[in-house]
Parts: C-alpha cells; sequence; structure tokens
C-alpha cells in the first residue's frame, strides 16, 4: 500500500491557495522528485505531506505507523542555543552514542559528534541534518531542497550519499530539488509542479511534456533554465477547463 | 530559620531563580523576550482585578497572564510582527491595569510594591506557593524536555517526528505564567523579563549543551538572588533591583570568561 496519499489536497496560506488539488501518492522504496519554480508550492507540499500544514480542502493519508526522516530547508539554529551534533541527533529521542557515530558514519559526517551545530560547514550541516532522519529509521525520507548552498561537487557527493543510505535502508525518498539533470537521472519519477501539477511521471515523460518545457525550457541539461523560465506561461490544464 | 525574613526573603528569590533559569533559555532561544515582558505586564492588570474581586493576587494575576500569552499566541502571524503585536499588548495591559488600580477606592495598594517588588514581606505561605510553583515549571520543562527542544529547533522537524508544537508552544506559555505570577513578589512585574532572560544569557558562552545551559542559568540566578539580597541587606538598596543588578554584572564576567576561555582553546 501506499506510504502517503494525498487526494485533491488544497492548501490556503493567507488565502491564497499556494495547492490547488493534487493527488500524489509514493510507494514503498520509490524515489519521487518535486520540480517547480520558486514559489510553485514545493516546500507548502511538503509541509502538508508531513502533517505540519492542515489541508483547506482535500486529504492527506498516511500509512498507520509511518515513520518519516525529514530534512527541512534552511535549518537555522539560533545562535543563543549551545547544541553539540551528538545532542541534536539524540532529538527528539535519545540515542546511544553507538546509534549516532553509526547514523553519522552513514551520512559520510563521521567524528562531527563534538562539534557545535553553528560551527559546521554547509555540507557538513546537511549530512548531520540526514543523520538525524535517518536515526528515524524512516520508510519515508523527505528533503527540501538538501542541496541549497553546496557547490556542484558538493551536492554531487551529498545525492550519490542519498542514493547509498536508500539502498541500506530501502525507504522511499520523496525530495524538492532544482537540479534537473540530477533529477532527470535519479527519480523513478517527477512531479512537476505550479500551484497545481503541471505534469507528473517518468523521467523521460516529464522531460518531454509541454507543460515542463514551457517552465523550464526546451533542455533539460542546465539548472540555470529555472531560472530563466517565464512565469507567465500559458497553462494547458487551466486553459482546457 | 524560616521565621526571619530575610531567609524567607532569599530563599524566595533563589525558588523564583531555579524555574526562570530554564524557562528562561527557552525565552531566549526562541527569541520570545518581548512576550515574557508582555506576560509580566499583564500581570498589573491581575493584580487590579484580584484587589477588587478580593481573590489572591496569585491567581488574579496568574489568571490574566495566561490569558495575555494564550491571546498573543493565537493573535501570532496575523498581519502584524510579532514585536510590535507584543508592544501593542504589554504596554494596553500595563496601562489597563494602572488605570484599573486607581479605581480601586477605598483598598490601600501600595503600587510601587507590585511593579518592583516586596520580597522583603514575603510570609511563610508565599514562600510556599512560589515554591510550589518553581517546583511545577521545572517539573513541567523536564517531562516536555525534548519535545520541546526539538519543537524549539524547528517546527516541522518536531511534526515530523509526531510532536504538535502548538501543544508544546502552550507547555511554555503555561510555565511562563506560573512564573510571572509567583515572581511578582520578588521582583516585581517591571523586572520579572530580567530574572528570565539575564541568568540564560550569562549561561550561554559557558555551555555546550542545552542542558548545561539551562543548569547554569538557574545558578547564576540564585546566585544573583542571593548577593542581590545580601547587598541588599549590606547598603539598604531595594531588592528586586538588587537581585537583578548583580545578574547582570554576572552576564558582563560571563561574557569575559567565555572569551576568555574560547582564546585559550585556541591557542591550546
Amino acid at each position: 500500500m501506499s506510504l502517503v496519499t494525498a487526494s485533491d489536497l488544497t492548501v490556503r496560506l493567507g488565502g491564497h491557495a499556494a495547492l490547488s488539488h493534487v493527488d500524489f501518492a509514493i510507494e514503498p522504496g520509490e524515489i519521487v522528485t518535486v520540480v517547480g519554480p520558486n514559489g510553485s508550492g514545493k516546500t507548502t507540499f511538503l509541509r502538508a505531506i508531513i502533517g505540519a500544514l492542515r489541508p483547506s480542502s482535500g486529504r492527506v493519508e498516511r500509512m498507520a505507523g509511518l515513520t518519516m526522516g525529514y530534512v527541512p530547508q534552511g535549518l537555522s539554529i539560533d545562535p543563543t542555543l549551545p547544541l553539540t551534533v551528538a545532542r541534536f541527533l539524540s532529538l527528539p529521542r535519545r540515542r546511544s552514542s553507538a546509534e549516532i557515530g553509526a547514523a553519522l558514519a552513514q551520512a559520510g559526517a563521521d567524528a562531527l559528534g563534538a562539534r557545535q551545530m553553528v560551527d559546521l560547514s554547509g555540507g557538513q550541516f546537511q549530512r548531520v541534518l540526514l543523520a538525524r532522519a535517518l536515526l528515524e529509521r524512516p520508510q519515508l525520507l523527505i528533503l527540501d531542497e538538501p542541496t541549497t548552498g553546496l557547490d556542484q561537487a558538493g551536492s554531487a557527493a551529498f545525492y550519490h550519499q542519498i542514493d547509498t543510505v536508500r539502498q541500506q535502508l530501502n525507504c522511499a525518498v520523496l525530495m524538492v530539488s532544482h537540479e534537473l539533470h540530477v533529477v532527470m537521472s535519479a527519480s523513478d519519477r517527477v512531479i512537476c509542479l505550479n500551484g497545481h501539477v503541471c505534469c507528473h511521471g517518468t523521467p523521460d515523460v516529464v522531460a518531454s511534456a509541454p507543460e515542463y518545457r514551457a517552465l523550464f525550457g526546451s533542455g533539460t541539461q542546465g539548472a540555470l533554465a529555472l531560472y530563466r523560465h517565464d512565469h507567465d506561461h500559458h497553462h494547458h490544464a487551466e486553459a482546457a477547463e | 530559620m524560616l521565621d526571619d525574613f530575610l531567609v524567607r526573603a532569599t530563599l524566595a528569590g533563589i525558588g523564583v531563580a531555579l524555574a526562570a533559569g530554564p524557562l528562561g533559555c527557552f525565552v531566549v532561544w526562541r527569541r520570545m523576550a518581548y512576550f515574557g515582558d508582555a506576560t509580566a505586564h499583564a500581570a498589573i492588570l491581575g493584580v487590579a482585578l484580584s484587589l477588587a474581586l478580593s481573590i489572591s493576587v496569585f491567581a488574579g494575576a496568574l489568571a490574566v497572564a495566561l490569558i495575555m500569552a494564550v491571546a498573543v499566541t493565537l493573535l501570532a502571524g496575523r498581519g502584524y510582527a510579532m514585536d510590535t503585536l507584543l508592544g501593542v499588548m504589554a504596554h494596553a495591559a500595563l496601562a489597563f491595569g494602572l488605570v484599573a488600580v486607581s479605581f480601586l477606592n477605598g483598598i490601600q495598594l501600595d503600587l510601587m510594591a507590585y511593579l518592583f517588588g516586596d520580597i522583603l514581606a514575603v510570609g511563610r505561605v508565599d514562600l510556599a506557593v512560589i515554591w510550589a510553583g518553581a517546583l511545577l515549571v521545572l517539573g513541567l520543562l523536564l517531562w516536555r524536555w525534548q519535545a520541546l527542544l526539538t519543537a524549539t529547533l524547528n517546527q516541522d522537524l518536531a511534526t515530523a517526528s509526531g510532536i504538535n508544537p502548538a501543544r508544546e508552544q502552550m507547555a511554555l506559555t503555561l510555565g511562563l505564567a506560573i512564573v510571572v505570577a509567583v515572581a511578582i513578589k520578588v521582583v516585581g512585574v517591571l523586572l520579572i523579563a530580567a530574572m528570565l532572560i539575564i541568568p540564560a544569557a550569562a549561561a550561554r558562552p559557558l555551555s555546550r549543551t542545552p542542558e548545561g545551559m539551562a543548569v547554569m542559568a538557574a545558578g547564576i540566578g540564585a546566585l544573583s538572588a542571593l548577593l542581590g539580597m545580601r547587598g541588599s541587606y549590606l547598603y539598604d538598596t531595594p531588592a528586586g533591583p538588587s537581585i537583578v543588578a548583580v545578574a547582570a554584572v554576572l552576564f558582563a564576567v560571563a561574557n569575559l570568561a567565555g572569551t576568555v576561555m574560547r582564546r585559550g582553546r585556541r591557542g591550546a
């Protein structure tokens, strides 16, 4: 059965519909990537999936007893909060130092346990967030633009790590990414979001969909396409209604 | 021993400090300094109401502080920035409180005692209420510690782990209202926020973990109460402000010590 199912999901934020009529399901072991321009509701979608936002209409159903590991976007830790990496990993459940060591190793962040969270580099920070998510023994790993702020080599290494982890844990992965070349090569399914689901399917199908091309340009080779595309594009789905 | 007013006053100060220190850490981490202020200022309205209705000042202050804290929580994120909202609420509550006090004809009210505390007038019952409240708050923090800390870090992270951040916020709000209610006698409504924030801020440069900071804040607060009372007795200064002044000096010392420690570690 599906880990999470969203049916006809609509989320309004301050009167504005951030998401309209989204249908979605993710199966065990699947890698699904959400792409879309800024302000297209990607983070809103993830937050509705984990239950942080209540649907205005429609529903989100999570499998009973589902464990989720969540890597939020741009987690900022207040500098007044002293927090070692090891202590961070012991939230919200206490973990033994053996468990912590294993999770850090699995996330490629060995020997960071005694460091303060605020002293970590961007790449180290993301790996520690990943390690914390792994400690939940997730059936579903959710990542929101996990490579923001990393350089190309750093983000390639990070995606590689995610892939390794997924094979070890056999968990499903739902992530938001703007790195289209990675997305297109590593995902089972891609959902192109722009307030609603523009198009979805296997990477091949999505890459050749006119809705996708309207959003990202005809090529999928460059992440830059995301920043160049025209926000006032024509929506086929709406035109048909 | 409890017959001595000075002993009772010191114990009262330490009781408030022990609860206010760890709770104050959350106030600092969550950037709720103004929130503590608003809740405390609202308590003066509670004092006026409880005198008018002849109920216990503690109960009145607790009720109004709680209403204030809940109102701010509910109003947050509806068009005004949090600090604007709190600025309106805090000063409005203080103003209404002072106006309400003026209506209390025939009731003798020493306003200064509530604004700046009257720690030397703490009786045995007051002492029991203060310690009961302080232990209640500490118990609440201990019970919710892991969840509170997770929700403080990031609300979505907490939600994904099955924690309800709104419920944890409510626990803190409740703790804050209790501390405000028991601290009125000790430092007065104008300086309660100082007992929350200054010891916690002083503990920061000396701590490596949240638990360390909470314990340190409680210790610094208790030390401030002890030294403040001593100084107040020796130099005949007002008790509440003396306690806060000592805490402020400890804050400066802790920051100097923290800088020296970091230099030392780097040099080693």
